[in-house]
């Protein structure tokens, strides 16, 4: 193995009640290269958070003392960090209350640790490229290089996921971009993943940047096939 | 337009009819009481009459009688020698006719009666009351006195009389008739007394008004006490009727008032009986079906934790199985392999026991099926591969649309896939065929491989049933895939039907409606796939688990397995055409 890539493969913070499911996560993960912390405790979770400063956070829901939905919203309050859920419900009402409170992804158990490491690497990689590059889409001015986004001189803050997606569609401003495209370049994941996940971000998105988020204007539907950037 | 509007009160009349108890009881009342009073009262009117006019003859009879015996009394107290008849004919009418005048009654006096058929009033020569038409006396009458010493006789007559004026009036009377001798000439003469029955008939108008009075007032009593005795009966049950339809809404708390001890409150009593029994019991079933989804839900829940960790911990076994001796290297393969499978089933097993549960909840949207075609046959490509086999997706240019959860689509697809690629032999080719009209959407998979005996096909989508129990399951299977595509097409409303010709391979179709909930009634794709053995073509061997009612429901459906007849496999699809395409 790459002792380099090892290394910067970053940092993770596992929240979970389970122990032994907790320990092996960090087993696996170790072998893969990531380091990583363990948290029992929804209480405790977001002072582990501040003190770790984690790469990215793999937080499941069931959590006795605060829910995972909770410690979710209070980590988003503070960081844009990476937050993958883990839960054992798929049902849509709970990944989308998940996705809405600010988690990046869900992975329902049980899960192959394969698809959890490819998907928390996707996650944690960054185009560190700096294309010093400026874009517009709507009113909104995007700093690419700088990872900032501005309304006239306000700025706005979103989620590394949230500004990576509207990146992407700001790049190419007349380009419909289906659901699976969006998962493959923004999430990074090749293969069919849910695409209720775009769904979700795209209205987090929407509900930060847009001025009427019932009738978006920057991030505009285009039925049966996907997302596009509005006019400018 | 007024044959319109008669048409259309006639169906509210109709409509109205059939409809109320009360309206039918009452009418009938009515009906068979006017008919009774009719007939009663015809008998009544009858009796009357007859007496009446049986009194009136007496009386009449007898002042006939009486006077005529005055009559004869005279002619024999009349001097021998008169020989003026005509002179002593008057002389014996005219008193009569005075008489006649106060008393009421008119005379005729008629003949001489010889027996030789004159003297008829006819021919004239005949004294009467003034003004009496002498059509009043009845020929029949005329003819009984045609002989000298006829008897006495009466009969009923029209006694009609010209007034001075001109008009004529008629009225209905009696007219009796006797004989004398008139000494003057020794011939017979016969006396015609006429008696008007006007005043019975006034009698029998004015007991007719009477009457038809009582009987309409009493017709009119008896519909109100019919409409008061149908409304006691019917109110209870028409109260019945609407609590009773308000539980079948669900409201299942809805009794009736019971007031009283006779049939109709114990009848309530039993109604509210029933309803009781009925709300524990749903309250029961519904109890049931929350408790088993509650227990699925834990289940699912305390299950995929542990599980999770030890698939972690198998896969880190699994791959430092390098490091180990042969033996534990064995071992953790198997371990890995096996754990595959038991993920697997525990997956199928959560998923069927919500649908059993009636938990299943359907996300729709419009979904392209020609899209999910591609993208599992991309997913299965790499396993295809490695069995040797070719996948092939023949799909139209236009896109086949359905409203449905485009997850639980790509798991039947993926299953009938994958299904499809197990039971292939090496270097075959195996075809998913897409089509879709304004109705409905299909994904047909045809494989070549061994195919299915008769029976089989309905039996296919049975929970663990395999064609060949020794058979490898080398895709992995749990032996529940179809069931749960079973219950996903039907969540839509859709159908899953199976085709198999042992050696000739099997078709699995699926079709869904265009919109949810909307009847399916034929395919776009045929389920005889058109490449299949044209003698076989004539008696397919086809299974169609019926298809469901409305979807969407969350309650179990019901699954009838149009199972084989006698060595053939089940009926076909109702309206399936099996079409060219």
């Amino acid at each position: 193995m790459n002792t380099e890539s090892l290394s910067a493969k970053g940092r993770v913070l596992v929240v979970d009640d389970d122990a032994s499911l907790a320990e092996m996560l960090s087993i696996v993960l170790r072998q893969e290269g990531f380091e990583s912390a363990l948290v029992h405790r929804g209480d405790d979770a977001l002072e582990a958070f501040r003190e770790y400063k984690p790469d990215v956070v793999l937080l499941d829901l069931m959590l006795p003392g605060l829910d995972g939905i909770a410690v979710c919203k209070q980590i988003r309050q503070e960081s844009g960090v990476p937050i993958v859920m883990l839960t054992a419900k798929g049902d849509t009402v709970d990944v989308v209350v998940g996705l809405e409170s600010g988690a990046d992804d869900y992975v329902v158990k049980p899960f192959k640790p394969k698809e959890l490491v490819a998907r928390i690497r996707a996650r944690v990689r960054r185009f560190d490229a700096p294309e010093s590059e400026t874009l517009a889409i709507g009113d909104l001015t995007i700093d690419v290089a700088g990872h900032q986004v501005t309304r006239g001189t306000t700025p706005i803050n979103l989620t590394p996921l949230e500004f990576d997606l509207l990146v992407c569609l700001a790049r190419r401003p007349h380009q419909v971009f289906s659901r699976e495209v969006l998962l493959e370049q923004v999430w990074g994941y090749r293969h069919a993943a849910d695409t209720r996940l775009v769904n979700v971000h795209v209205q987090r998105l929407r509900s930060k940047v847009e001025h009427d988020p019932e009738s978006p204007e920057i991030v505009v539907t285009v039925r049966g096939v996907g997302y596009k950037a509005g006019p400018q | 337009m007024f044959r319109a509007r008669g048409k259309v009160a006639l169906r509210h009349g109709w409509t109205f009819w059939r409809r109320s108890i009360q309206a039918r009881v009452v009418v009938t009342t009515v009906l068979l009481t006017v008919l009774a009073v009719g007939v009663v009262g015809w008998f009544l009117l009858q009796q009357t009459r007859q007496g009446l006019l049986e009194h009136r003859v007496s009386v009449v009879v007898a002042e006939a009688s009486s006077e005529v015996q005055d009559a004869r009394t005279r002619l024999g107290a009349a001097s021998g020698i008169d020989v003026d008849a005509s002179g002593q004919r008057r002389d014996l009418v005219e008193p009569i006719i005075q008489r006649g005048l106060t008393r009421g009654f008119e005379v005729l006096l008629a003949g001489p009666v010889t027996g030789a058929g004159d003297g008829r009033i006819a021919n004239g020569g005949a004294e009467f009351s003034p003004s009496l038409d002498i059509r009043s006396v009845p020929v029949r009458l005329e003819e009984h006195f045609a002989r000298p010493s006829a008897a006495t006789a009466w009969t009923y007559t029209s006694i009609r009389n010209r007034t001075s004026s001109g008009a004529e009036t008629s009225v209905p009377g009696v007219v009796v008739g006797s004989q004398v001798q008139l000494p003057a000439d020794g011939q017979t003469y016969t006396l015609y007394f006429l008696f008007p029955l006007e005043d019975e008939q006034d009698t029998l108008h004015l007991v007719v008004r009477a009457m038809l009075a009582a009987a309409a007032l009493l017709i009119l009593l008896i519909a109100a006490v019919a409409w008061l005795v149908a409304r006691q009966v019917v109110t209870p049950i028409r109260m019945a009727r609407r609590v009773a339809e308000r539980l079948a809404a669900g409201q299942l708390q809805e009794r009736l008032r019971v007031t009283g001890e006779d049939d109709l409150a114990r009848l309530a009593l039993s109604f509210n009986q029933m309803a009781s029994a009925l709300q524990t019991q749903i309250r029961q079933l519904e109890d049931l079906s929350r408790v088993q989804r509650r227990f699925t839900s834990d289940v699912s829940h305390e299950l995929r934790t542990p599980l999770t960790t030890v698939r972690m911990a198998s896969d880190v076994l699994h791959d430092a199985r390098g490091d180990f001796d042969p033996g534990t290297a064995r071992a953790a393969e198997l371990l890995q392999s096996e754990l595959d499978r038991f993920e697997g089933l525990l997956v199928d097993l959560l998923e069927i026991s919500r649908f059993d549960a009636g938990a299943a909840v359907l996300e729709t949207d419009d979904v392209n099926l020609v899209d999910v075609a591609h993208r599992e046959a991309e997913a299965a490509r790499p396993l295809a591969e490695q069995r040797g086999v070719r996948l092939v997706v023949v799909a139209p240019r236009h896109p086949c649309l359905a409203e449905a959860d485009v997850r639980r689509v790509e798991r039947i697809v993926r299953n009938l896939v994958a299904n499809a690629i197990d039971h292939a032999a090496e270097s075959e080719q195996i075809q998913v065929y897409v089509d879709g009209d304004d109705h409905s959407a299909a994904i047909a998979v045809r494989d070549h491989g061994v195919g299915l005996a008769p029976g089989e096909a309905a039996m296919v989508f049975n929970r663990f049933w395999r064609a060949d129990p020794a058979r490898a399951r080398s895709t992995g299977g749990t032996g529940l895939g179809l069931s749960i595509s079973l219950e996903d097409t039907h969540l839509h409303g859709g159908w899953l039907q199976a085709w198999g010709r042992p050696g000739e391979g099997a078709q699995f179709r699926l079709t869904l409606p265009r919109r949810v909930g909307a009847p399916l009634r034929r395919s776009p794709i045929p389920l005889v796939p058109a490449d299949a053995d044209p003698a076989e073509l004539a008696r397919p061997v086809v299974s169609s688990p019926a298809p469901a009612d409305a979807p969407g429901q969350q309650a179990d459906q019901p699954r009838d397995h149009a199972a084989g007849g006698p060595g053939d496999g089940a009926a076909g699809q109702p309206g399936d055409t099996g079409d060219s395409r």
